[in-house]
């Protein structure tokens, strides 16, 4: 016979507990070390709900107040810890409100799961109260997702999703639970996963591609990494600067990857892609190596393709073989988990400096400094920047704060100006561009790391997709700091308006509700600052609060954010104004 | 990039759902499915899908990597035409009225087609082969009354031999 039948592992025998399947839930979550999740109850989840009651000094359910606000708290969670981020909704509409969560969770690789109600199983397919597929909804932007319609089988569906969720390249998970499983009772017995027969989270390194990589690298005189949200995800960052240390190479990031690398280190050479640093992007088309790790080529990071980078031999560091050759064709693909291949690069290097060609980054820095950084953060204009908030946010934080960002203008001058001194500092919405993600994210940060400062520098536009969370930042006394830079535009889109449509700024302009008020009704500390000598002392009232505290800045209307590299342009036809 | 008719072959596990979770890799590349077959594999509880696709062979092999890369997704692979056996089985249901002609019998014979079943009102043949195979007994039997006609998917037999139980052993 061409194949043979392999054994499943066996599930070992433990003390079994008879209980319910909601409180199977919870047990699961507690067995997962799961200490806080994120969520909104309704019909199909109260059983659910009732155990987290009873389980409330154990597990600390937060009320969002809306449904992607719980993805996004989740997302946040995880990005900044690393553990799984948990969210929990009813059926239907609670269901569907957590879909931009979980695409935003995919496309950025964030470790979560997702647990929903269902209506009971009789009443599936027979369009009942709140029903929704949510299994065919969110098969497209889960890395797994799976509907369980007896208590018998939770623990093994939740420990296959905490599995699921965070190993390989990470992702988000589904769990849809009827409401009859969930009061349904069974023997419990819980046994974490720790393998999945079809499923090979992290593809094994070879040898001989390591070797082929680093006789590219030493023989390189050009030589420039672009690394990615890998390097996080990996927790492989000693390992990251202990190569380019070794081999002199400049390297760049992508916006998920940015913080890795301290922004001051000197072999950080800035954020690559449509909105990033001019050297970069420049010399993306003039270095005879290009060394990619832990980064997918996304469009946003190359330009025109068939004009990305075409002289130069690449590498491609990578835990997810689909990404590999997926837009750009590497020359030497190196599959595994970057700590570990890393590690086994290290020895193989040659010690190198690559001087001459570092300079080459310097001179172009100066150009883009002097045509663009200069102004952002000095600017001779009467109108605030965005850029010099940032700058007084670096100064009093002293680079040590977490940065969320939403989506838009603000969210690349933040991902451009802030410097980071910590890893995990830099928590945006990349792939997806999820407006709203900020508010919510932020809470989900600073619960998982109350003890850093985490500050949320959001757009006027975003900022009132998810507004409503200051409702759980009130209830649950998240003490996160909200700037919201508000150009009463949404600047990014006009921004394309002004350069792309002849400045007819369809539905780009903004009428905005008092900020101070809302934010003061929800019991917030606020301040407006509208005047440049304002800031410094707003920004320093805001830093010292022990609570949350929400700081809007008035930033001047119609300013751009440059370097820009134009749609459909190749990245080293970046543009500075 | 030329396109041509690619054979897709998918081991899964049996679980109820994952069909829509292959099909929307193609889907979201907008990738149209020409054929698709799902049963039985040699492997007990691991399930086969057949799919064939006419699209260029690069594009196929990023779907294979997407298929791949489903939890679920034992393994995944592509074969073009003569890489692998392949058959279809069509069915054909012909007025009763006019099977007595005696042309009728000929091209059953000449086809290697059989009679399958045989009612008071009509007759239903059958008949396993290419899609040209069966599209050519089509067009033979149209002028006889063809009040049904149904064509399955492919079902193919790799010449390469496929490593699924290294697969499911190594991890």
């Amino acid at each position: 016979m061409e194949t043979q039948i392999v054994k499943q592992n066996q599930y070992l025998e433990q003390p079994k507990e008879r209980i319910s399947g909601s409180e199977a839930v919870v047990r699961c979550l507690l067995a997962e070390g799961v200490d806080v999740l994120y969520g909104y109850p309704g019909g199909a989840i109260m059983p659910v709900y009732d155990e987290l009651y009873k389980y409330q000094d154990k597990i600390h359910h937060v009320l969002t107040r809306h449904e992607q606000g719980a993805t996004h708290a989740a997302q946040g969670y995880a990005r900044i810890s690393g553990k799984v981020g948990v969210a929990i909704a009813t059926s239907g509409p609670g269901a569907t409100n957590l879909i931009t969560g979980i695409a935003d969770a995919q496309i950025d690789s964030t470790p979560m799961v997702c647990i929903t109600g269902q209506v009971a199983s009789h009443l599936l397919g027979t369009d009942a109260f709140q029903e929704t597929d949510i299994i065919s909804i969110s098969t497209p932007v889960t890395k797994w997702n799976c509907q369980v319609t007896k208590a018998s089988e939770i623990p093994k569906v939740m420990a296959k999703a905490f599995y699921i969720a965070q190993s390989g390249r990470p992702g988000p998970v589904l769990v849809d639970i009827t409401k009859d499983a969930q009061f349904e009772e069974f023997d419990f017995q819980y046994k974490k996963c720790k393998n999945i027969r079809s499923y090979s989270p992290i593809p094994i390194t070879e040898k001989s591609s390591v070797e082929a990589a680093a006789n590219l690298i030493n023989a390189a005189k050009k030589p420039m990494i672009i690394w990615g949200q890998g390097i996080i995800l990996g927790g492989a960052e000693e390992e990251f600067k202990a190569v380019i240390e070794k081999a002199g190479i400049p390297s760049a990031w992508t916006i998920m990857g940015a913080s890795a690398l301290p922004t001051a280190h000197c072999l950080n050479i800035g954020m690559v892609g449509m909105h990033g640093n001019y050297a970069p992007n420049v010399l993306t088309n003039q270095c005879d190596v290009l060394i990619a790790i832990g980064m997918r080529f996304d469009d946003r990071v190359t330009g025109d393709l068939n004009r990305y980078a075409k002289q130069a031999k690449i590498i491609h560091f990578e835990i997810d073989p689909a990404e590999v050759d997926k837009n750009v064709k590497t020359d030497v693909a190196v599959l595994g988990d970057a700590k570990e291949s890393l590690k086994e690069l290290l020895p193989l290097l040659k010690t190198n400096k690559h001087t001459k060609w570092h300079q080459k980054f310097k001179d172009l820095y100066a150009i883009e400094f002097e045509e663009v950084i200069q102004e952002d953060l000095n600017p001779t204009k009467e109108g605030l920047s965005m850029g010099e908030v940032l700058k007084e946010i670096n100064k009093q934080t002293k680079g040590e704060a977490a940065i969320v960002s939403d989506v838009g203008q603000h969210q690349m001058i933040a991902c451009r100006y802030a410097e980071f001194k910590n890893t995990r500092s830099n928590i945006t919405s990349g792939g997806l561009g999820t407006m709203g993600f900020a508010l919510p994210a932020a809470i989900g940060a600073k619960m998982a790391a109350p003890d850093r400062e985490v500050v949320a520098i959001i757009g006027d536009g975003g900022y009132q997709m998810t507004i409503q969370e200051l409702g759980t930042i009130f209830q649950s006394k998240v003490p996160v700091k909200i700037v919201v830079l508000n150009n009463e535009f949404l600047g990014m889109v006009r921004q394309w308006q002004q350069l792309f449509f002849d400045k007819r700024y369809a539905s780009t302009e903004m009428t905005n509700p008092d900020f101070i008020t809302i934010a003061k009704g929800y019991h917030i500390e606020a301040t407006r600052v509208t005047k440049r000598e304002e800031l410094t002392d707003a920004v320093s009232n805001m830093i010292d609060s022990k609570e949350a505290y929400f700081l809007e800045v008035c930033v001047e209307k119609e300013n751009n954010v440059f370097p820009m590299v134009p749609s459909g342009a190749s990245i080293s036809e970046v543009k500075l104004r | 990039m030329k396109k041509e008719l690619i054979t897709v072959s998918i081991y899964t596990e049996n679980f109820v759902g994952l069909l829509n979770r292959v099909t929307t890799i193609f889907t979201k590349r907008h990738v149209n499915i020409e054929s698709i077959t799902a049963s039985k594999s040699e492997i007990e509880n691991v399930h086969r899908y057949t799919i064939v696709v006419k699209e260029s062979e690069n594009l196929i092999e990023k779907i294979i990597k997407q298929l791949e890369k489903q939890i679920d997704v034992v393994g995944a692979f592509y074969h073009l035409e003569g890489q692998t056996i392949f058959q279809e089985i069509a069915l054909y249901k012909i007025d009763i009225e006019n099977v007595y002609e005696s042309k009728f019998k000929e091209i059953i014979s000449v086809n290697h087609a059989r009679i399958l079943e045989i009612e008071k009102k009509f007759v239903v043949v059958e008949k396993t082969g290419t899609k040209e195979d069966t599209d050519a007994l089509y067009n033979e039997l149209k002028p006889f009354g063809l009040m049904q006609f149904v064509r399955s998917g492919r079902v193919a037999i790799t010449k390469e031999r496929m490593n699924i139980s290294e697969i499911l052993h190594n991890n």
